[in-house]
Order: C-alpha cells, then sequence, then structure tokens
C-alpha cells in the first residue's frame, strides 16, 4: 500500500493501522480498554512514538489512542483536509510604487508540517496576500520563491543566489526589495547582502516574524506591511532589517543590515541594532528617521554584486582554559581564515599563543571580535592584546562576531592576500565598523530599577 | 401623514402570539412544546501553586490599576488544520479592536504576553483534571494532545487558548435521568475584561494561564430546572475532590440552548446557577420568537436572497432632528445614517425577550461589531418613541421608502459606517433563516445580549509548541486509589442518615460530606445532627458572622473531636462555632473560656429548680406547666451547655 496513506506512522501503529484497514484521513471507530473513540486519524509527526494513534474528534480535539489498549477498529469514512490559504492576484493600484518581495520560507511563511509536527515554509507570498490583504495599500507588489528554506539552513549558496536575483530586480528598475526570511539566522544574510549587493539604488529590506502567520496575534502581518512600506515609500537605500520595536503591535525599527542582532530566543522585539541607535522608526503610514545620515534612494541601476564566498572560515568563541588542540585542528582541516569571539577587550589566554602562531605562520586569516557584543576591541590595552597582534590577530573595532565571520568568508572568497583581505576587513561598506559609539547606544533596560518600571508602566513595551 | 406605529401594543401581541408563558406557570408540556433543549459546559478553576504552561503563582488577583506595563495587540483570523475560517475569527477581524493587556509582574511572565513558548503542562493541574475525568464516568485518553482554540475577542493574548481533552464519553447521574458528557478538557483561563468601548477592549491578565477544565454534557436537559440540576451535579463533583478553587468567578458555566426548529446559541459566563433557569427558559422563548419572525417574512412572501437595505446619510443640520437631540449628539461629529428595512414594518417590536424586541438585536450587534456605543439607533418601533410620526416621515420620504417598511437611524465614527451597515444587512438576512448561531452574555434579570458569532470546529489547530503527553495504564489506575466516592452516592447516604434533603445543596457546594462522614464514622456523632449542624447552622453562621482568615472546614472537624475528649455535650458546639468561625486561630481552651463555660454535674445543674419554680409562679404571666418549664429551661441553659443536652433538661424538668 502507499506510504502516503499512513503518514507518519512507523512501527507497531503502522501495522496496527494495516491490520485494521484504517488510512490516514479516515474516520474510525474504536474500540479500547478505556472504552469507545470516534475521529478521523491525522497524521502523526515522524519523530514521536510508535505506540499512539492521532484522532481529530467531532469537537475539534485532538487525541492519542494507545495502540495497546485497541480492541477493535474500523474506517467508516475518508474525508481529507485541503490546507491553502485563497490565492488571489495582487491588485494594481497606479501610483503606488512597486515593490518585489522575496520568499525564502521561516515563519513569515509557514505552515503546519506533519511530518515533524512543527511548521515548515509553505506559503507561496501569493497566499501571503490573501491573508493580509492591507498590502495593497502600500505598494503593488511582484512576488517570488526563491528557494524554501528554514532560517538555520541559509548559507553561503543562498547568499549567492539572493544577491545575484536581487541585482536582476534593481535593474528592471523596481522601486523597493522585500526578502521574507527566517528570523534565527536574519542577521547573518543581512550582512552577507550588504557585502554583496554594494551601492543599491533602492531599499533592500529583511523581513521575519517571531510568531508563526498560523497565529492570530502573530507579528508577521505587521512586520511584512512595515517592511513593504519601508521598501516601497522610504528613502534609504541600504540593506536593513525591519522588526518589531516594542513587543506591542505598534511600530517597526529598521535596523542596518551590519549592526544588527537576535537578542532574544522568543520575544517579538527581538532585533535590537548594537552599538549604534536604529536607523529609523517605521508604521503603515511613515517613517521617522532616527539617524540623520543614511544612503538615499536613487533613480539609476547602478548597483554593484559580488557574489563571492568560501566556506573555509570559522569562528572560535574563547572560553577559559581553551586549549590550543582546537586552533591546531581547525588549520590542519585546511581553514583558511578564524574569527575569535575574545573576552573583555578582545583576549584568549597565553596557553593558546603557539597555535596562533603556526597558524598565523601557515597564512590563516584570524581577526578578533568580542564576546560583549557591545564596544570596540581594544588589544593596545594590554600586553595580551599587543602580544596577539604580534601574533597576526587583526583586531576589527566594533564590527560585530557573526558580521567579521560573514565578511572574512565574502573576502577570501575574493582573495587570499592578506593585507588585500586586512583591507577589505577594514573598510566599513556600511558601518560594520563605526567610528564612534552614540552614547545613547548602549541601552540594556534593567528591570527592576525605578526609573525603567516607570519607563516600562508608561511606554507600551 | 404617517401613521402612528402601536409598537407597545404589537410588543404584547407577538409575546402572546408566540405563546409566552412566564416560567413561574411554565410547566413540562409549555418545554416540549417549543422544544426546549439544553446541554452545559461547566468551567472549573483547579487549586494549583502555578499556573498550566508556566510557573507563575496562581491565584493570586489585581485591581484593575495596579500593573507594570501595558502592551497592545491586534488579531487576524487564520486557518484551522483542516484549512477553513472560523466565523468568529472573521467576525472579530471586522471589529479592528485595540487590545489592551496590563500586566502585573508579581502573576505574569513572558508566557503570559505570547513572548515566549510553553513551559511543560503543570502536572498537579492534569492529575487533578483526570481525577475528575474518572469521577465522571469518561473514557481517558491514551495521550493528552494540546489543541489551540482560537479566540479573536483579546481574551487571550495568543489568540488562542491552550487546550487539551482528557477524557469523552462520560456520564453523571441526576435525580431522575442520566446525562451523558461529551468530553473534559483542561485548559488555561483567559483575561479578564477591565472596558470595552469604541476600538479600545482592555483585559488584565491575572487570571490567564491558570488552570481549568471544561465538563461538557450532551443537549439532553428538557427543562430550565434540570439544566441547574445537572450544573449543581458537575459543581459539587469537582468541589468534591477538595482540589479546585471556589469563591467569586471560579466556577462558571457556558449554557447551550435551543427550541425545535431553532439552533444551538450559547449563554457565557454565568456566574451563579441559580440564574440557569430563568435564562435557558427566555433563550428558548427567544429562539422560538425568532422563528415566528421568519415564518412572518413567508407569509407576507420576502425572499432573502434579493432583500436590500436601502440607506442615506442625514445632514444634520438639515435634518429636522429634535432639538435636545441634536444637542445631545451633534457635537460627536458623528455620521448619521437612516436606514430602510423593506417589508419589515411590525418586526422590529417583535417580542423576542423579556422588555425586548427584534431592534434589540440588531442594535446589540452594531455595538459588539461595528463598536458602535448604544444608544446606536433609532427606530420607528421604539417602545418609547424619540422622534414623533413626522419626523418619521420626512425619513421615510428621503428614502424613498415604502409603508411597510421599517426605518432607523443609527450614529457612529466615519469609519464605522460601512461595517454597521454589513452588520444591519446581514441581521436581517438572518431573520430569514431564524435563528443566527451565536454566543450570548447573561444578565441577573434573565435576559441575554449578543457577544460573538458562534466558532466552530474550525477555529482548532494543533499547538506546535508543545509535544503529546502519553498516560499509561499505571499512571491512571494509581489515581484511582485515592478519588473520593461518587456525588450520587454521598447523596443516597445522607438520605439513610435522615439529613433533610434542603440541606444537600448546601452540603455539597461546600465539600462538607467529607467532614461530615468523618464526624459520623470516626467520632460517633449522632448522624442527624451533624448534618443539621453543617447543613443548616453552619450556613446561618456563614451569612451571618464576618469569616475569619484560615478558618477551614476542618477546623470545624477539630471543634467536635475537642468536645468529644472533653466529654463536652454537643450542645456547646454552636457558640463554640460562632467564636471559631470569626477567629479560627483561638484556642479552644480559650474558646470555652469565651463561652463561659463551667462544669455542673447534674446535681448543680437542677438545684435552684425547687427555687425557679416558686419565682416563676410569682411573675409568670401565663401560669401553664409547658410555660414554666420553659422559663426556667431558659434560666438554667447557660448552666447545662456542655454539661446536659437541652433534650434531657427539658425531661429532667418535666419529672420534676
Amino acid at each position: 500500500m502507499d506510504k502516503d496513506i499512513f503518514q507518519g506512522y512507523t512501527g507497531r501503529a503502522l501495522t496496527m493501522l494495516q491490520k485494521y484497514h484504517v488510512r490516514v484521513w479516515g474516520k474510525a471507530v474504536m474500540e479500547t480498554t478505556r472504552g469507545h473513540f470516534e475521529g478521523t486519524v491525522l497524521p502523526r509527526a515522524e519523530h514521536q512514538d510508535d505506540t499512539h494513534i492521532v484522532m481529530k474528534i467531532a469537537t475539534g480535539y485532538n487525541i492519542g489512542i494507545d495502540i495497546e489498549t485497541i480492541t477493535d477498529m474500523k474506517e467508516v469514512g475518508y474525508s481529507k483536509a485541503n490546507y491553502a490559504i485563497p490565492e488571489k492576484e495582487f491588485p494594481y493600484t497606479k501610483g503606488l510604487p512597486s515593490v518585489k518581495l522575496f520568499g525564502t520560507g521561516g515563519t513569515i511563511a509557514s505552515r503546519l508540517d506533519y511530518r515533524t509536527g512543527a511548521v515548515i515554509p509553505a506559503f507561496s507570498p501569493g497566499e501571503l496576500y490573501g491573508a493580509v490583504p492591507e498590502l495593497a495599500d502600500i505598494c503593488n507588489l511582484e512576488t517570488e520563491k526563491v528557494f524554501a528554506v528554514f532560517s538555520e539552513n541559509m548559507g553561503p549558496t543562498q547568499y549567492i543566489a539572493l544577491a545575484k536575483a536581487i541585482g536582476k530586480e534593481i535593474e528592471k528598475g523596481t522601486e523597493g526589495i522585500v526578502i521574507g526570511h527566517g528570523t534565527d539566522t536574519l542577521q547573518h544574510t543581512a550582512a552577507a547582502l550588504t557585502f554583496m549587493v554594494q551601492n543599491p539604488p533602492v531599499p533592500i529590506v529583511l523581513v521575519g516574524s517571531q510568531r508563526s502567520s498560523d497565529r492570530p496575534s502573530s507579528d508577521a502581518a505587521l512586520n511584512l506591511m512595515h517592511a513593504m512600506y519601508a521598501a516601497g515609500h522610504g528613502d534609504i537605500a541600504e540593506v536593513m532589517v525591519s522588526m518589531f520595536g516594542p513587543t506591542s503591535d505598534d511600530y517597526g525599527l529598521l535596523h542596518k543590515g551590519t549592526r544588527v542582532r537576535k537578542m532574544h530566543s522568543s520575544y517579538r522585539s527581538t532585533f535590537r541594532t548594537i552599538g549604534d541607535t536604529p536607523l529609523a522608526m517605521v508604521r503603515r503610514t511613515g517613517i521617522e528617521h532616527i539617524h540623520k545620515n543614511y544612503k538615499p534612494r536613487r533613480k539609476d541601476t547602478n548597483v554593484k554584486i559580488f557574489p563571492y564566498f568560501s566556506d573555509q572560515v570559522t569562528m572560535i568563541y574563547y572560553y577559559p582554559g581553551m586549549k590550543p588542540e582546537i586552533i591546531d585542528l581547525l588549520v590542519d582541516q585546511g581553514y583558511k581564515g578564524i574569527v575569535f569571539v575574545g573576552t573583555g577587550l578582545g583576549h584568549v589566554n597565553r596557553e593558546l599563543y603557539p597555535a596562533i602562531e603556526r597558524a598565523n605562520e601557515k597564512g590563516v586569516h584570524m581577526y578578533m571580535t568580542l564576546q560583549t557584543i557591545w564596544g570596540y576591541v581594544h588589544m593596545f590595552v594590554y600586553d595580551t592584546g599587543r602580544d596577539m597582534m604580534a601574533r597576526g590577530i587583526v583586531p576589527t573595532g566594533n564590527m560585530l562576531p557573526e558580521v567579521a565571520f560573514i565578511k572574512l568568508g565574502w573576502a577570501l572568497g575574493q582573495t587570499n592576500d592578506k593585507e588585500e583581505v586586512k583591507k577589505l576587513m577594514l573598510t566599513s561598506i556600511n558601518d560594520e565598523i563605526t567610528e564612534r559609539e552614540p552614547y545613547n547606544g548602549y541601552l540594556v533596560y534593567q528591570g527592576g530599577v525605578p526609573e525603567v518600571e516607570e519607563f516600562v508602566q508608561k511606554t507600551r513595551k | 401623514m404617517e401613521d402612528q406605529f402601536d409598537s407597545v401594543a404589537n410588543y404584547e401581541a407577538t409575546r402572546s402570539k408566540i405563546g409566552y408563558e412566564p416560567r413561574k406557570i411554565a410547566t413540562q408540556e409549555t418545554y416540549n412544546r417549543i422544544g426546549f433543549m439544553s446541554g452545559l459546559e461547566v468551567h472549573q478553576q483547579l487549586k494549583t501553586r502555578y499556573k498550566l504552561f508556566c510557573r507563575c503563582p496562581a491565584g493570586i488577583f489585581h485591581r484593575n490599576d495596579q500593573f507594570n506595563a501595558e502592551l497592545i495587540r491586534h488579531m487576524r483570523p487564520t486557518l484551522s488544520e483542516l484549512g477553513e475560517y472560523d466565523g468568529t475569527a472573521l467576525m472579530e477581524f471586522k471589529t479592528r479592536k485595540n487590545i489592551f493587556y496590563r500586566i502585573n509582574n508579581e502573576n505574569a511572565c513572558t508566557y503570559e504576553i505570547d513572548d515566549t513558548p510553553p513551559f511543560l503542562l503543570d502536572k498537579k493541574s492534569l492529575e487533578i483534571a483526570l481525577e475528575i475525568s474518572l469521577l465522571s464516568k469518561l473514557n481517558i485518553v491514551g495521550e493528552v494532545h494540546i489543541t489551540r482554540k482560537q479566540y479573536l475577542d483579546g481574551s487571550i493574548p495568543t489568540g488562542f487558548q491552550r487546550t487539551a481533552i482528557l477524557g469523552v464519553e462520560g456520564h453523571i447521574e441526576l435525580k431522575n435521568k442520566t446525562i451523558r458528557l461529551i468530553q473534559l478538557s483542561i485548559e488555561e483561563d483567559s483575561c479578564r475584561e477591565i472596558s470595552d468601548i469604541g476600538h479600545n477592549r482592555v483585559f488584565k491578565t491575572d487570571r490567564l494561564g491558570m488552570p481549568l477544565i471544561e465538563t461538557v454534557t450532551y443537549p439532553e436537559m428538557t427543562n430550565p430546572d434540570e439544566v441547574m440540576e445537572a450544573c449543581d451535579y458537575i459543581r459539587f463533583l469537582n468541589r468534591s475532590t477538595g482540589k479546585v478553587l471556589t469563591g467569586p468567578g471560579a466556577g462558571r458555566q457556558d449554557v447551550n440552548v435551543s427550541c425545535k426548529g431553532g439552533t444551538r446559541v450559547e449563554i457565557k459566563g454565568v456566574a451563579h446557577t441559580k440564574w440557569i433557569p430563568e435564562l435557558t427558559h427566555n433563550e428558548a422563548f427567544r429562539q422560538w420568537a425568532l422563528l415566528e419572525i421568519k415564518e412572518e417574512l413567508e407569509r407576507r412572501n420576502i425572499k432573502g436572497e434579493n432583500w436590500k437595505i436601502n440607506h442615506t446619510p442625514l445632514n444634520i443640520d438639515k435634518t429636522t432632528f429634535p432639538e435636545p437631540f441634536k444637542q445631545k449628539y451633534a457635537a460627536a461629529g458623528e455620521k448619521f445614517i437612516a436606514v430602510a428595512l423593506p417589508g419589515f414594518k411590525g418586526l422590529l417590536s417583535h417580542f423576542t425577550q423579556p422588555e425586548k424586541i427584534f431592534a434589540n438585536e440588531l442594535a446589540e450587534r452594531l455595538k459588539v461589531i461595528a463598536c458602535l456605543e448604544h444608544p446606536n439607533m433609532f427606530h420607528t418601533e421604539e417602545l418609547t418613541p424619540t422622534f414623533d410620526s413626522a419626523f418619521w416621515e420626512e425619513i421615510r420620504n428621503s428614502l424613498n421608502a415604502k409603508k411597510d417598511d421599517a426605518l432607523l437611524i443609527f450614529r457612529a465614527p466615519e469609519d464605522d459606517v460601512t461595517t454597521a451597515l454589513e452588520v444591519i444587512q446581514e441581521r436581517c438576512e438572518m431573520a430569514f433563516d431564524g435563528v443566527p448561531k451565536e454566543t450570548r452574555k447573561s444578565f441577573e434579570n434573565g435576559t441575554t445580549i449578543f457577544e460573538r458569532v458562534l466558532p466552530g470546529a474550525d477555529r482548532m489547530y494543533p499547538d506546535t509548541d508543545s509535544a503529546p503527553i502519553p498516560l499509561t495504564n499505571d499512571y491512571i489506575e494509581g489515581l484511582k486509589q485515592n478519588m473520593p466516592n461518587d456525588i450520587v452516592e454521598r447523596y443516597e447516604q445522607m438520605q439513610e442518615w435522615n439529613i433533610p434533603e434542603d440541606t444537600y445543596t448546601y452540603i455539597l457546594s461546600k465539600n462538607l460530606y467529607p467532614i461530615i462522614h468523618k464526624i459520623i464514622t470516626e467520632l460517633k456523632y449522632a448522624p442527624l445532627f451533624t448534618g443539621v449542624f453543617f447543613g443548616q447552622h453552619l450556613k446561618f453562621i456563614e451569612g451571618q458572622y464576618k469569616k475569619g482568615q484560615n478558618f477551614s472546614y476542618e477546623i470545624v472537624y477539630g471543634l467536635f473531636k475537642f468536645a468529644q475528649e472533653h466529654k463536652l455535650k454537643s450542645n456547646i458546639l454552636y457558640p463554640m462555632l460562632s467564636i471559631i468561625y470569626e477567629q479560627p486561630q483561638m484556642e479552644f481552651d480559650s474558646v470555652l473560656t469565651d463561652v463561659r463555660y463551667k462544669p455542673h454535674s447534674k446535681e448543680e445543674i437542677l438545684a435552684p429548680v425547687d427555687f425557679l419554680r416558686e419565682k416563676y409562679r410569682e411573675i409568670g404571666r401565663v401560669q401553664t406547666e409547658q410555660a414554666e418549664n420553659n422559663w426556667i429551661m431558659g434560666e438554667l441553659r447557660h448552666r447545662a451547655m456542655g454539661n446536659m443536652e437541652y433534650k434531657t433538661l427539658m425531661n429532667e424538668l418535666k419529672k420534676r
């Protein structure tokens, strides 16, 4: 029999279903030692045990039946669910800007997956419009599904494909670009696109959601509206991330692609600009600039695409007592670039020095970033820092660790020359290293402090 | 000139036409005639330390103004697991509500505001809920699947309630019949609403996430009193575990009602079981009335398919609104829209509920769906007219409406006009089909108002954030070991003990049975005395005295035990209870001092009898033996307290 008939069932549960000829989506009547049960048999998630059968009962709830208790079972009907958002063609409104939406997967466009029991990327951007009709008031939208992968599966291949697609779209004259993306590695993609797509004439906005669009209180719809607005109407022609400012359904923040970081595993307002203030606040109806200096929108199409990436780059998150073998092993494996994430101002222990020296001799490119996330690498303050620089480690200012990793991969995709790589690394493309940190950039609120409590109570979070 | 329509006469005529009877005179025949049918969804909060899906403390409540932060959310409809949109969800989306949540750090964390996925389901809650499922004779599931049940009214910040079925197909035994149960679920409780004005709805999150169970019956109750009886039974069953919360809001029920040809309408959040009979009675008749309206439309030969309202905006300056009306409403800058309902004359004032007419159905939907505050609508058939017939004639002309059209005017902010017109069209269209599926909010006087469109099974979605929980046979068998006995058994035992039936409701609702049982079987007190002491005297004390902090019924058991150990006669329990109820921390010895107890032998008690007899003969106004003994009894009562039963004392007096 077709395997799909018993979607997800394995082992004993599968045998049981086969024995009584009951299919997934079949209406089943079961007799068990715990009594009588009726319902529609649902698919089972792959990683769940093989001792239960899942049913949807008449009231719409799901229950599981222990196969050990089943004494009889019969299929009395069959009806397969058809899960699809009505797909609607996006209406054209004269006078609204044209925006291109690239779909990559992630929770902004996802649906239930019975295989894993989690959500998978499956909504086509066209379906998205069916769910968020307000988008038609903001722009004229074209959509393209570049690929459908989970955020954590986004990598160099996808960065390059995306950069090329964006280049083509800009040449065609689009007025703004939005990229739907999972949030886990949104910052990595934002950094990669900043380096690969230089001098864009229009906004390139990455957007995701922290609550999947299958939830009524999802942030997906509002995030998408903010992103569309920033892409179509905004004046900032940079690679940006648009996500919730506060956790409330209120305004979004536009973050520079090189300075943004996911800072909470589950909050809606998880993305924060680090070492600076965000670029702007965005609402469905307007943008309020925070940064006075930004790269403005242009009429030309003179974008430069640098679709390069080397995957022979790694990151080392330093911890006390780290052994030099770690570095030796990586070097022996042929890694050409290492980004250190050091303590304090940018330090690792002395024990690693010989390994670092060895790596340097072998031509490995080494850069230092910070575990503190906030602040600058200062390798001149202590001897340790000076010792490390002497052994070939280059400080990266206030470049974020993930950004440094992406940039080193991008640089090594172009050249192996130490000086050229260094020049690429240390020349800011879009503020991945800033000359100064504004006093109001670092604001980590601490609950419990009276001033903060007062602020939180009066301002909707 | 427009005829003055006698709305009051029409209301009364339609009321008698459908054969409405007040509940006082209604009989089973009345309910059989209209095909009364009702089922229950009984909610009960569990007594646990933690909330269901996070480790916030349960059962800590706050005043509306006690909050540390406020945040705002909007809800959007999403597809169900089977790929359908739910009707309620679409309605709530139409209302475009800003939903505000007030959070207090003490009892809400990032889970409550949906910024953290759920933690593991609280084990204690599951255990209590399963115990109640077993008592309800339900078939226990093999694996608990947490499901999301959409609520777009904002009462839950996620937009759905996490809920799970524990058992299906159970039953309870009422006095004269068995009522079958559909299912029992465990779920997280919702927010409490603070206000709902215009487009802004405010909630507090203290109750949110508390463990709650819902017992659902089949619609098998055939008269209002039976619904109350079933509800009480379920509540008493829940309380018999001693592991559920009591007090305001801890138990609430939704009551489903329909009549023959009608549809399931859910009366939400009925706080007291004693409200149930009147509410269900009126709802069945409301549906009966709506079916009569449907028939009337058929008689008038008006068809629903092409029926359309006709409307026109009114210019407030050019319309001859009465001056006081203008002064009251003109300043708000709202739009005034006149609407003609073709062929609806005589229907707006059609009886629906006591003191309510069909026009209320429109006005209530305008408030809920279009967010128009009352009074949002004025019409040609108001029981107390706002405008005179000359005014309506002008409106009728401006609408080009016919004589048999009903007319109304609503007031609305410009943005809400479209929704309001849709609401009116939609509700009137529903009149052609009879009874709309909806949930209704209850009032103490037995009437209800529209609350929401009735949600269906389409709002269910598996919770992808939590794994299923298997329930093994060993675990279930273990739970069965410490279960209380059935309510019906308790009922029968009390009958056997000759405890008067009128005390059962109180005893079962306070779950006093286990204590009474213990006093009778362990301490060997007389069953009748014990039952009456709890069922009547304790009830009286609860009504008259202020309960001290930490008072529990266990203390009363302690009191009985103390009396027995000190060989005190049981009449001393009465004064002692009054004191211990207000000051439960007091030592029983001190209470004895407080009631001025002194040990007296029989001789000591009876010593003054001869003297008292002489005295009564001097002062007594009624010189009979009975009056004399009663008076002496009164004088000796205090001496006898704790030393001799009053009945024994009286017998002694009669002997002498």
